[in-house]
């Protein structure tokens, strides 16, 4: 428990962190009222929206008006599509959801027993087939691996849809796409946790004992190899979010990477604004919750505490 | 007889002459890793393509030639040996582009990964070395950095500041720190506790003496590992950037450009936009090759690995 009480008021220093480079961020953009009303704006309404948007004051005097609004959900209204960010964002979100989760399932369900199955065997034939997988699929740019995927599956074999989103079907190409890098990334660490775990005098112990090999990797190595495996996935979320950008992108998936992309175009700036920040407070809460299995996980966490 | 004559002679001498310094020993270890071996191969022949000349290049890069283009690579029905590579929808050739923007590519990586390392190297010394309130605010930083979704902070950070080479370097450059900052810490925390730092401590050496002498030298290995990895990461990066139209300005070839160029021809010319795939794919494999033989090499912990059930 002394663990968490000292983690989460890090977490509150992180996310003030974050919150200043997002304000930061967009204050950099120069006076948003010129986006706002455009430049044929006559003066009166120009000083009658600065002093709305408190443009007219400290910047401290911002901030902390930024914050207070950030913490009642409010972000602004998109420029573009008049209503409120956040909502756009929420809006949004189940399908970036979506794409992630079932990127990351296909990631564990592949990843992890190829990863383990070449620990047992290093050097074997099929180790250094695990390991040429991971290191291609660490080095293929996702969009490129997505526009492949659509030529080969949508334009030659027109097997699969290519974009949007709606049946199982639609779901396939992108989610495979998103998930190359991850497999690669779980089945590598997978095999390293597991080869690590494998040269512990308390394997050959349990070897010497005379226990059934089946039961040494499962019961004694396994569940200590998974233990940084855990951490490396919750550390891929950021990058699940990095990839769902492109991957929208690529399959006009109607996710938040997408209409973040949009927004960057359109300089539509509340919505970059909450996308940013609320995804990196999304990290920040994934990774408490990691830090929370990995208490149960590791009974050494505590000790250590 | 001369060839026997050869043999013996390297036989008996070689002992002599190679004495197995760690170095050496080292560096045969990383030859004989196949991987490796071609890592540093492709490596060789990308340097040689982005360092040659414009004007030796086949044709100009951005010279396009309506009445040549989407012509197939050679290799396929269609092509010509004119353009090896086949051309794109403009008429350009394809190989000169690919040698032209592996220039760029790589400058781009490169660079970004050098703004970032020698901000990460100064904050994970000091952090490590120093420890105290500056450890505890900068690897608070860290975490503020880590916290975002790279991709997404990168281009909402271009929309902000600007197109152009150097905001891109810079924009690149700058969140690379956080890794840097790190790994050095927790080097630097290691090679503090060793003995010889104590003893040169007590010998009354400077703070400054200390840190140039005898940190600073022994960071060498995970920095070396460590940079191999992150300028394959940013090559990724500055290509899914480019791809989504923020990165270098056309008509000046980035592979990730290129790539997203293709893709509005991706029935007609699939190869466009395959190409400077592939090519990305290679450079991005040649460095994490070099890098995981360099820490199988240099990471004295990996050879224990090999001794498993």
């Amino acid at each position: 428990m002394r663990f968490l009480l000292r983690r989460v008021p890090q977490l509150v220093v992180v996310l003030f962190g974050v919150s200043i480079v997002t304000f930061g961020l967009v204050r950099l953009t120069g006076d948003p009222i010129t986006v706002l009303l455009g430049e044929t704006a006559t003066q009166e309404a120009i000083a009658q929206m600065r002093s709305e948007l408190a443009l007219d004051r400290p910047v401290h005097v911002q901030y902390a008006r930024f914050i207070r609004n950030a913490l009642r959900g409010d972000f602004g209204d998109s420029l573009r599509y008049r209503q409120p960010a956040l909502t756009l964002f929420v809006e949004r979100l189940p399908a970036t959801l979506e794409l992630a989760g079932a990127a990351l399932l296909l990631a564990l369900i592949i990843g992890l027993p190829i990863g383990i199955t070449a620990a047992l065997r290093p050097q074997s034939a099929f180790d250094g087939l695990v390991r040429g997988l991971a290191l291609t699929g660490q080095a293929i740019p996702g969009f490129y691996l997505g526009l492949v995927a659509i030529i080969l599956f949508g334009a030659q074999l027109r097997l699969l849809p290519t974009g949007g989103r709606g049946s199982l079907a639609h779901l396939i190409l992108p989610a495979a796409t998103l998930a190359a890098y991850q497999v690669a990334i779980v089945a590598r660490f997978a095999r390293g946790a597991m080869l690590e775990v494998l040269g512990e005098d308390y394997i050959r112990t349990a070897q010497a004992k005379g226990l059934r090999r089946l039961r040494v990797i499962v019961q004694h190595a396994l569940r200590n190899a998974l233990i940084p495996v855990v951490t490396i996935i919750a550390l891929q979320v950021g990058t699940l979010l990095s990839g769902a950008v492109v991957t929208e992108t690529v399959f006009s998936w109607p996710g938040v990477g997408r209409l973040a992309v949009q927004a960057i175009y359109t300089r539509d700036f509340p919505i970059v604004q909450v996308t940013v920040m609320v995804t990196a407070a999304l990290f920040v809460a994934i990774n408490l919750l990691t830090d929370l299995l990995y208490v149960l996980l590791d009974p050494r966490v505590r000790v250590g505490d | 007889m001369l060839a026997i004559d050869r043999r013996i002679a390297v036989g008996t001498v070689a002992p002599v002459v190679r004495a197995a310094t760690p170095g050496r020993r080292a560096l045969r270890a990383f030859l004989r890793d196949r991987f490796a071996l071609a890592g540093c191969v492709l490596l060789a022949v990308l340097a040689v393509a982005a360092l040659w000349p414009v004007a030796w290049l086949p044709h100009p890069p951005e010279l396009s030639d309506l009445d040549a283009r989407l012509i197939p690579p050679a290799a396929f029905r269609g092509g010509t040996p004119v353009h090896p590579l086949g051309t794109d929808n403009l008429g350009r050739d394809l190989l000169s582009r690919m040698m032209h923007g592996a220039r760029f590519s790589l400058f781009v990586a490169t660079s970004a990964v050098t703004i970032g390392a020698v901000l990460g190297i100064a904050a994970g010394v000091v952090a490590g070395y120093r420890g105290g309130l500056a450890d505890v605010v900068l690897m608070r930083l860290v975490d503020v950095q880590l916290a975002f979704p790279l991709l997404l902070l990168i281009i909402a950070t271009i929309a902000v500041l600007g197109r152009g080479l150097a905001v891109l370097i810079v924009i690149l450059g700058i969140p690379v720190w956080a890794h840097y900052a790190r790994i050095m810490r927790a080097s630097t925390l290691s090679i503090a506790a060793a003995q010889y730092v104590e003893a040169a401590k007590a010998l009354g050496g400077s703070e400054t003496r200390l840190v140039a002498r005898h940190i600073l030298p022994n960071l060498a290995t995970p920095l070396v590992i460590l940079t191999t990895f992150e300028i394959a990461r940013l090559l990724l990066i500055e290509s899914a950037v480019s791809f989504l139209g923020l990165g270098i300005q056309p008509p000046t070839p980035s592979w990730g450009t290129m790539i997203a160029d293709g893709r509005n021809h991706i029935y007609e010319g699939w190869w466009v936009s395959t190409i400077p795939g592939l090519g990305i794919f290679v450079a991005v494999l040649a460095f994490n090759f070099i890098g995981d033989g360099l820490r199988d090499v240099l990471d004295p912990k990996s050879h224990a690995r090999r001794t498993i059930i």
